[in-house]
């Protein structure tokens, strides 16, 4: 059973959503013998050391290979086991995109697909392995829900959610390691509930992923400025809470998207969508990775080139919103 | 008559009973046509594997013990459709709804376990990986079902078997047994053109029991080497040299008839060729 403890939390922030995967699916597995952890050589990366130890009965390792991982999965699913697909996020939605999109999404295979390490958490390792496409490639595919976990308490939170929901999902992972605290206690977390971090009566910053964090930084430092925001937690980007955007649109004149992924198709994708289709809403700001592949760094050098550091995304909300404030006095 | 001719004399009476049934269910598919090529030359492997060796219970296709069928080869679809109908698994007015809009026997498979359909097919290279993981299931279940997947010889240039294939001998897994059929066609024209690979060599390779037989439309080669005493802890390949159309004259090595309609002239002309 999993433990939400100041003593777990703290532990899990320092290991980092990659590495406190494996723990937590540890402590999930002890208790349910269908669960099966399925890696594609990624064990160790992916904090599935102990795991290996202590129920090596469990432990799948397919090797380098991506697609057949997958498969594997599906088989196993097919049998009422709970099988957890383990790769890079570039790799586990990329590489074994088709596998993805005929088990999870056609066949509707109860698999649970794990992107470690997405966004820039692979740091100078480059290009390769930054993946800043999942969210738009998963959520194009019918029938997978997807979680986004703002820190390591709600990665645990994830994957427990996804291990009692039955049917495909896909868990997005961001961050390193000393993953900064969103959740220092416990909380009640269901599939499909965006959570309210913090109330503003300006703009609304809706986030996911290592973004909630920084989202609530950047609403420090605007609220010196005069600003008061709103911070969201959209944990699940798939179904979106459609409800908790309509709420918030009632009371602020901006709402902006913030995620470490592509500004294409990614969750301001998915507001975008959803604000599109209505008559009247606020003005979207969709912050997030740009839509280049860019020269490689470590993972705060990526996020600056990208203006995801606190400073940067309340630089850009403010500017954005002061001409907002300039262009709707003129139309007065 | 021994077991075995008997087995035999079963096994050709459902092949004989599916080819009639494809050749309808093509003709009454109407302007949609069917894969007429790829069904016929699998029509004999199928009837050796429902007829000869698969555990399952025609009242019960859901049942927890049964052995897997996986058609990976998504175009030979109604050939397994016309097998569930001549093994009792779904009756005859289900089959000839066989290429129905909204329907559930279309010209690939569904997962539909309720009418013995185990597998959606249609992509190529992914019901291995799927038989590798139903394979490994049964040691987790301790359910000792086989698994019995379908190839086409086109079906392995794609890297998605041979990812399966190390798999497979790697979890040791004398519970799966892949069939090649070998008809040497593919979209393009003949494999030597194509795409030339020595499947027998390849399978060696990687470290599979490989059992090639002569003629894969002779039920008693099928049988014996499905039956032959398996190596423990590897995974069985058997490569059946297939015949693209086999059992009508004008459709056997012909790629026009991949896809293709068959009009009612058609029909009586093939319905001729075939035996009672």
């Amino acid at each position: 059973m999993i433990e939400y403890n100041s003593k777990n939390i703290r532990a899990w922030s320092l290991l980092g959503q990659t590495r406190s995967f494996g723990n937590t699916l540890l402590e999930l597995a002890k208790d349910n013998s269908r669960i099966i952890a399925v890696t594609s050589d990624m064990a160790k990366t992916s904090g599935l050391d102990r795991f290996g130890k202590m129920l090596p009965g469990q432990l799948i390792n397919t090797g380098i290979a991506e697609q057949n991982m997958v498969g594997i999965s599906a088989g196993l699913a097919n049998e009422g086991l709970i099988p957890f697909a383990i790769s890079f996020a570039s790799f586990s939605t990329m590489r074994a995109c088709e596998p993805v999109r005929h088990f999870l999404g056609y066949m509707n295979r109860n698999v649970k697909l794990i992107g470690v390490s997405s966004g820039f958490a692979t740091g100078i390792f480059g290009g390769t392995h930054y993946c800043k496409e999942d969210l738009a490639i998963i959520r194009g595919i019918s029938g997978i829900v997807i979680l986004s976990p703002a820190d390591c308490t709600e990665l645990s939170k994830a994957v427990e959610a996804a291990t009692h929901y039955n049917g495909p999902v896909y868990i997005r992972l961001t961050g390193q390691m000393n993953h900064p605290i969103v959740y220092k206690n416990d909380y009640s977390f269901e599939i499909g509930k965006a959570i309210k971090l913090k109330s503003g009566s300006d703009i609304t910053i809706i986030a996911t992923g290592s973004m909630v964090h920084n989202s609530i930084k950047a609403a420090e430092i605007l609220e010196q400025q005069g600003i008061n925001a709103s911070v969201i937690d959209m944990h699940t980007i798939k179904p979106l809470d459609t409800a908790i955007i309509d709420k918030e649109m009632c009371s602020s004149e901006l709402i902006v998207s913030i995620e470490e992924h592509s500004k294409t198709g990614g969750m301001g994708g998915a507001i975008a969508e959803y604000l599109s289709s209505l008559k009247q809403h606020p003005v979207l700001l969709r912050l997030g990775i740009e839509d280049e592949f860019q020269k490689a760094g470590n993972y705060s050098f990526m996020l600056e080139q990208n203006h995801l550091l606190p400073e940067q995304i309340a630089n850009s909300i403010q500017k954005k919103y002061l001409s907002i404030k300039t262009n709707s006095n003129v139309s007065v | 008559m021994n077991k075995k001719t008997e087995l035999i004399k079963k096994c050709e009476a459902i092949a004989a009973r599916m080819r009639k049934n494809s050749l309808k269910m093509a003709h009454a598919a109407g302007s949609n046509g069917a894969h007429m090529g790829s069904c016929l030359c699998i029509v004999d492997i199928i009837a050796s594997v429902y007829g000869g060796v698969l555990n399952f219970n025609p009242t019960e296709p859901e049942w927890k013990n049964r052995d897997r069928f996986i058609l990976s080869k998504g175009h030979g679809s109604m050939t397994l459709f016309s097998a569930l109908e001549a093994t009792g698994i779904i009756n005859e007015e289900k089959l000839f709804t066989f290429s129905q809009n909204g329907g559930d026997f279309l010209c690939t498979s569904h997962l539909i376990p309720e009418s013995g359909q185990e597998y959606s097919n249609g992509t190529l290279g992914f019901g291995l990986s799927y038989s590798v993981g139903l394979a490994l299931a049964s040691r987790y279940t301790n359910n000792p079902y086989h698994v019995y997947v379908l190839l086409g010889d086109g079906e392995c240039n794609e890297g998605s078997i041979w990812e399966a294939a190390m798999s497979a001998q790697h979890f040791k897994l004398s519970n799966l047994t892949a069939i090649v059929d070998l008809n040497r066609m593919q979209s393009d024209g003949h494999a030597d053109d194509v795409l030339n690979i020595e499947l027998e060599n390849m399978w060696n390779g990687f470290n599979w029991e490989v059992i090639r037989i002569e003629n894969g439309h002779s039920i008693s080669q099928l049988l014996d080497a499905f039956e032959k005493p398996r190596t423990e802890g590897k995974p069985r390949v058997i490569i059946a040299p297939t015949i693209k159309g086999k059992g009508i004259s004008f459709m056997e090595n012909n790629p026009e008839w991949h896809h293709g309609l068959v009009t009612k002239e058609i029909f009586e002309k093939a319905m001729m060729e075939l035996p009672d």
